[in-house]
């Protein structure tokens, strides 16, 4: 025997050379394509070699609760505190949802998060011919106060928080639940919670909007300024690449699309006159986790880093926090398959591990039955108990950001951000993420790249088992949850009664008085709480802004 | 001469839903499939989508329903289009559509729904075999 061949190889081509050619001239390797499921290429091993010469571990990496956050936003992440565990629930009336609620509470889920029915994402009432079969059907129907103090009946304010899935009309819906607050005598300070409130991944994803990006805008910064002087612990918008990703994106177009509307709210918050550390600290981010563990894993490191950079860098920010990139992660529904659909379970667990190992602050997992209907009471239990495992039987919170230091995690990680930036310059050579949105480029790359993907299931070459692969005839469903249509004629007969029992003249005056604030720069949610205190609907307060903002339209394009 | 050309074919966005991303590809595989394709574009109202049907002599109307709203909007979309006496369009679909709605559905007169993991491919050779061009 040679002196070194007991030495081993010292790079990694000469260890392609040396051990790895010799075995795959006999054995091959697999006919597959090896790459994520964003169809990034992954390599065969990582060594050192990956990371380049000026790979620097302070600059890179660093320490959990410094800058750049790689690690971790918190010094201590999961031994301090676990991650929120916070499932998405709404459907049908208010009441059903309140009971919803208090069935997670008891179970030990630890926040709330509405989700709200297609009519009230869009700013309409249950009573518009719009929203005739939608009422209730994807989320609770909430026209009013009236609906929203049924909603949060028994469950004080101050001990819960409480997450809002609302965009377009987010203000109307967050000062209904401030005027709940209000009647349970809990004070705005003692408020916690986050409202989704980002309208620009609606123009680009989600497509639920009512006024054209400016105005609402508009609309966002005076949140921002009033949540700012009133209601100090809100999280005031949450940065959502998860609609992003669902309609089709890849994870770094994921990434970059969502930081470059990150940029965008900063900008237009520093342009009306805040200072940037004011409000940068309630900013948070919602990533979505897919199926390609270690892709997500990179991107969620990736996110923090960047963070930090752009608040630092671009925007000048001096408070640690405002540096922070916190996040909710939400499991990818779009991964989940009707065949066989208890294997969702499985996909679930890993998109969760992702999530937890990427270092989140929250995380809800998606029920097996999701691409089916809505989830029923048995499928989020398994979706809850599926995150206390994770937490406390898995072992994998007793250390922070176990994966630092790996050369794929490091590398991929490395690799996430420079695509990402990629599309943040042309952004901004677009002129911001307005323009960018206006003339349809995020829209197009993510259309483009859903395409790609459908392409790839129905070739097989990325495999989806039970639907291309290891198919098989399936006898039964899970049960699921049906929405009656009573839900609607309820929900109708509950607001034509609170249409007639008002003071319809004090509505119609806070109505006005919006309508006439909205051409001026007096900060307007002072003048939506007064109107929704006399209980005029989510419609009416959103239908007063369109004469003087008007109404988006989309040019849409296949 | 009527056999031979190409099929035109709506798809539709009907509703509040906002989850266009099956439409979009569904509308680029038809086109790509050599089918004319009219997109609607997001938040039609059934009125909508059966305005546009009459104007550009389509041979069929493709829904996507994501949304849970499906058991009003499919009948209501095919109950219009037999008001405007122009129920030779077929009416068809996909989206996020409970096994046990379908028979409901085709006794209403959808002439099929294809449910998550249909195939583009598997779409398109159904449209082949089961859509014919009208008689305009």
């Amino acid at each position: 025997m040679k002196d070194d061949d007991r030495k081993g190889s010292r790079t990694l081509g000469e260890w392609e050379n040396r051990t790895l050619k010799p075995f795959t001239d006999r054995t091959g390797e697999r006919d597959v394509d090896f790459s994520t499921v964003s169809s990034l290429p992954i390599d065969r091993l990582y060594t050192p070699e990956d990371l380049g010469p000026d790979w620097n571990f302070d600059e890179k990496v660093g320490f959990p609760g410094e800058y750049p956050y790689t690690r971790g936003v918190y010094p201590s992440m999961y031994r301090g505190r676990l991650w929120t565990m916070r499932q998405f629930a709404g459907f049908g009336s208010a009441a059903q949802t309140n009971e919803r609620f208090k069935y997670l509470l008891g179970h030990g889920q630890t926040g709330l998060s509405v989700a709200f029915d297609l009519p009230t994402l869009m700013g309409r009432d249950s009573d518009d011919h719009m929203a005739r079969g939608e009422v209730g059907k994807e989320g609770v129907a909430i026209d009013s106060l009236a609906d929203m103090e049924v909603l949060f009946e028994g469950i004080p304010l101050d001990r819960v928080s409480t997450s809002m899935t609302i965009n377009a009309p987010a203000a109307v819906i967050f000062c209904m639940y401030l005027a709940v607050a209000e009647k349970q005598g809990v004070s705005f300070d003692s408020l916690n919670g986050t409202l989704q409130n980002d309208i620009l991944k609606e123009y680009i994803a989600q497509k639920e909007w009512i006024y054209p990006p400016k105005p609402s805008i508009r609309i966002i910064t005076d949140l921002i300024g009033f949540c700012t002087r009133s209601v100090p612990k809100w999280n005031t918008i949450s940065i959502s690449g998860y609609h992003i990703r669902e309609a089709g994106s890849t994870a770094a177009q994921e990434l970059a699309f969502t930081l470059a509307d990150g940029i965008g709210y900063v900008q237009a918050g520093i342009e009306a006159g805040l200072e940037v550390d004011a409000f940068a600290p309630r900013l948070s981010f919602f990533w979505n986790s897919h199926n390609d563990f270690f892709e997500e894993i990179a991107k969620m490191r990736a996110s923090r880093r960047m963070w930090a950079r752009i608040m630092r860098e671009r925007f000048g920010a001096t408070d640690p926090r405002s540096w922070m990139c916190r996040f909710h992660t939400q499991t990818a529904g779009y991964s989940l398959t009707a065949q066989q659909p208890y294997n969702n379970v499985v996909r679930v667990t890993t998109q969760a591990l992702a999530a937890v190992l990427g270092g989140t602050q929250s995380l809800h997992t998606n029920s097996l039955d999701e691409t089916l209907a809505l989830p029923s009471e048995e499928a989020v239990t398994i979706a809850l108990r599926t995150q206390q495992i994770l937490a406390e039987e898995s072992g994998v919170t007793n250390t922070i950001d176990p994966l630092a230091g790996s050369y794929f995690v490091e590398a991929l990680t490395d690799r996430m951000e420079r695509e990402a930036m990629e599309y943040i310059d042309r952004i901004d050579e677009l002129g911001g993420i307005v323009p960018a949105i206006e003339t349809g480029f995020p829209q197009k790359e993510i259309a483009d790249a859903a395409y790609r993907y459908q392409q790839q299931l129905e070739d097989a070459s990325k495999v989806v088992v039970g639907v291309n692969k290891h198919r098989m005839d399936e006898k039964s469903k899970p049960d699921t949850l049906k929405i009656g249509h009573e839900v609607e004629e309820d929900q109708l007969a509950r607001l034509e009664k609170l249409k007639s029992s008002r003071d319809q003249a004090a509505v119609d005056r806070c109505l006005a008085a919006l309508s006439e604030a909205a051409s001026g720069d007096e900060n307007l949610l002072p003048l939506m709480l007064a109107a929704v205190r006399e209980y005029a609907t989510v419609g009416e307060v959103s239908e007063a802004l369109v004469p003087v903002f008007g109404r988006y339209r989309e040019v849409s394009f296949i | 001469m009527n056999e031979n050309r190409k099929l035109r074919l709506l798809v539709g966005k009907v509703g509040l839903d906002g989850h266009d991303r099956g439409a979009k590809i569904i509308a680029r595989a038809f086109r790509d499939a050599g089918f004319e394709v009219i997109y609607t574009g997001l938040h039609q109202s059934p009125e909508m989508v059966v305005a546009t049907a009459i104007q550009e002599d389509v041979d069929a109307v493709s829904l996507s329903i994501l949304s849970g709203a499906h058991n009003y909007l499919f009948p209501k979309v095919i109950e219009l289009l037999k008001e405007q006496k122009a129920d030779d369009i077929a009416v068809f679909g996909g989206g996020i559509v409970p096994e046990e709605d379908i028979p409901g559905l085709k006794e209403a007169g959808v002439v099929e729904i294809f449910t998550p993991g249909a195939s583009t491919d598997s779409v398109i050779q159904w449209v082949r075999q089961n859509i014919k061009p009208r008689n305009l």
